[in-house]
């Protein structure tokens, strides 16, 4: 009897536990948010909204100080299409490659290597891009090789990984009637998986560009180390030309920032968070749709 | 004239294909290829580098030494992990084991567990910096940064564990709780255990996370660097990562060979963690297959 009620109480108290940890990544969101939005909202204020998002004009150490981020908005906007022109592509077609046409021997050595790629810490691929991509477009491209185009050559390495994954995953998920019903019809393998299996995983695919442009948005260390990091008005912003994006922006700039000028920082840390949260959003409406169907 | 052409737009066809299938191979050879040529540029450049004196001596310019920073970055991954995987494995639990279906708070934690998920580093940095440093009075410290990688880790954990516990047949528990056992008994005795390699690999995938992250840390447990280890909280000094960005930023070619030896040493982590999740989610896979 003691015994049943002690059990009885112990299920209570860790289902309580349980919920509460459960909670705790609520909490952390909101958390988040809100911190970043009370030290955040009252600099966008302070500067104007306007000011604030479509102004190209960064100057906060000048007096008067001006603290427009467009240029940066622009320049996270930039790497992250270069990185999903070069990442897209090359990523999608690895895996194809994985999801059909991979000899299991191979798929050995191609499959964990995509899953060391996503292993590799940032500021690894900030440090190859620095020694390798940098020296090269400089030799190659012109331009002292800090630009858009190492910034976007990189990220688009580092967003393979995640478009490779969650593609060949959408691929392989493609019901084995589909590719037999076109084979049937005289249609050679490529053909099936190029017009029917591919089109057929759109959902996925489209899920996985998502997350990488997350990750192209977000991305700061391996960023820093090859963009070079200058503000450049926004019709000088060339493909060999350095860039400073949102990321960039914080980072090169917390360390000695003080008043309105960090508060700006924070507010440039919103403009970001704004970023993932639409882009988020996205994501739900594709699972949404696609559960639907 | 019909065939011929017929015969035509078949060569033509049979022309596409071989392309397209030349195109994924490369893209699938590039993908390695790229993976290759990063792991050797550092490891050939780095590991020479790496010596006793790097590896265990004592900070300073001469040095570089890495040993503060190897203890700061241990230091930070056991705290946090101690924070982080109670809490993550308890709302997987909650989530699979407890939550009914279709519970609107189900639904909000889904969707907190996938933002935080989404979140940048940088922007995990500066809410350490608001909330850690500034309001709570941390300083730039240790504490701060293991408050902020505790946050962080938590998603990979959660679903992980998530996975993990729903690829537990149902046949386990009805066999516990047809034994006599309590519903928590079972999820302790039973489930857990059986989830463990998932959890497990939940876990390490966490300890790549912090073993690698940089922008997280900058703001929050800082760049400084002492000349010994310390185990103090309150220190404020950088991690394995944080130092090869220092030393990669100084741009001098002693400090520049040093962040080559330490990225060596990053690599050879990261490799550690890959092949641990490999072997582990193998273990659960075959688990699956017992069905």
């Amino acid at each position: 009897m003691e015994s049943t009620r002690k059990s009885h109480f112990n299920e209570k108290f860790m289902q309580a536990i349980f919920f509460l940890s459960a909670l705790a990544s609520v909490i952390a969101v909101v958390a988040i948010c809100l911190f970043l939005l009370i030290r955040g909202v009252p600099a966008i204020g302070e500067i104007g909204f306007m000011k604030f998002i479509f102004n190209e004009s960064w100057k906060p150490t000048n007096t008067p100080p001006s603290y427009g981020i467009l240029s940066m908005i622009v320049g996270s906007l930039y790497v992250t299409g270069g990185a999903i022109a070069i990442g897209v592509p090359v990523g999608l077609m690895c895996a194809i490659f994985l999801a059909e046409f991979c000899p299991p021997a191979v798929y050995k050595i191609v499959k964990p290597a995509v899953n060391l790629l996503a292993g590799i810490p940032s500021i690894i691929y900030g440090f190859f891009g620095m020694e390798i991509v940098v020296p090269y477009v400089r030799e190659y491209f012109g331009g002292n090789g800090f630009s858009v185009l190492s910034a976007s050559l990189i990220l688009g390495i580092m967003i393979l990984p995640t478009i490779i994954s969650i593609s060949e995953s959408s691929i392989r998920a493609i019901p084995y009637s589909y590719k037999e019903g076109s084979l049937g019809l005289g249609a050679t393998k490529e053909e099936t998986v190029f017009k029917v299996i591919v089109p057929a995983a759109k959902s996925g695919i489209l899920t996985s560009i998502i997350l990488g442009v997350g990750r192209a948005v977000g991305e700061t260390m391996a960023v820093v180390m090859v963009a070079g990091n200058a503000v450049m008005p926004i019709d000088k912003i060339r493909l060999l030309k350095p860039i400073r994006t949102l990321t960039t922006n914080i980072v090169t700039e917390m360390s000695y920032a003080s008043g309105l000028h960090e508060s700006s920082l924070i507010a440039t840390g919103v403009v970001l968070f704004v970023f993932i949260i639409i882009l988020n959003t996205a994501l739900s409406l594709i699972k949404a749709k696609s559960l639907r169907n | 004239m019909e065939l011929v052409n017929a015969e035509k737009n078949l060569r033509k066809r049979k022309l596409i294909s071989l392309v397209l299938k030349a195109g994924v191979w490369l893209c699938g050879i590039m993908t390695v290829g790229i993976l290759i040529f990063i792991l050797l540029f550092i490891l050939l450049r780095g590991v020479p580098n790496i010596n006793m004196e790097f590896l265990f001596g004592t900070y300073n310019s001469d040095t570089l030494s890495a040993f503060s920073s190897i203890v700061t970055t241990f230091e930070m991954i056991l705290i946090s992990l101690l924070v982080a995987v109670p809490i993550g494995v308890f709302c997987a639990i909650y989530l699979t084991e407890y939550a009914k279906r279709g519970n609107k708070a189900v639904k909000v934690i889904r969707l907190a567990v996938d933002t935080l998920a989404g979140i940048p580093s940088i922007v995990y940095g500066l809410f350490g910096m608001i909330l850690f440093v500034n309001i709570l009075g941390f300083r730039a410290s240790v504490l701060s940064g293991i408050c902020t990688v505790s946050i962080m880790i938590l998603p990979v954990i959660i679903s992980s564990s998530e996975e993990a516990i729903k690829s537990v047949p149902d046949m386990y528990r009805e066999g516990s709780l047809g034994l006599g056992a309590t519903r928590l008994g079972t999820v302790f005795r039973i489930v857990v255990p059986t989830a463990m390699p998932g959890i497990l690999s939940g876990v390490i995938l966490a300890i790549g996370r912090i073993v690698g992250e940089t922008a997280a840390l900058i703001f929050t447990s800082g760049t400084n660097v002492l000349e010994s280890p310390t185990l103090d909280l309150f220190a404020s000094q950088r991690t394995l990562a944080i130092h090869m960005y220092m030393l990669a930023s100084e741009g001098l070619p002693h400090s520049k060979d040093m962040a080559f030896a330490t990225g060596a040493i990053l690599i050879l982590v990261v490799f550690l963690v890959n092949l641990a999740t490999t072997k582990l989610a193998g273990r659960l896979g075959r688990l699956g297959n017992d069905k």
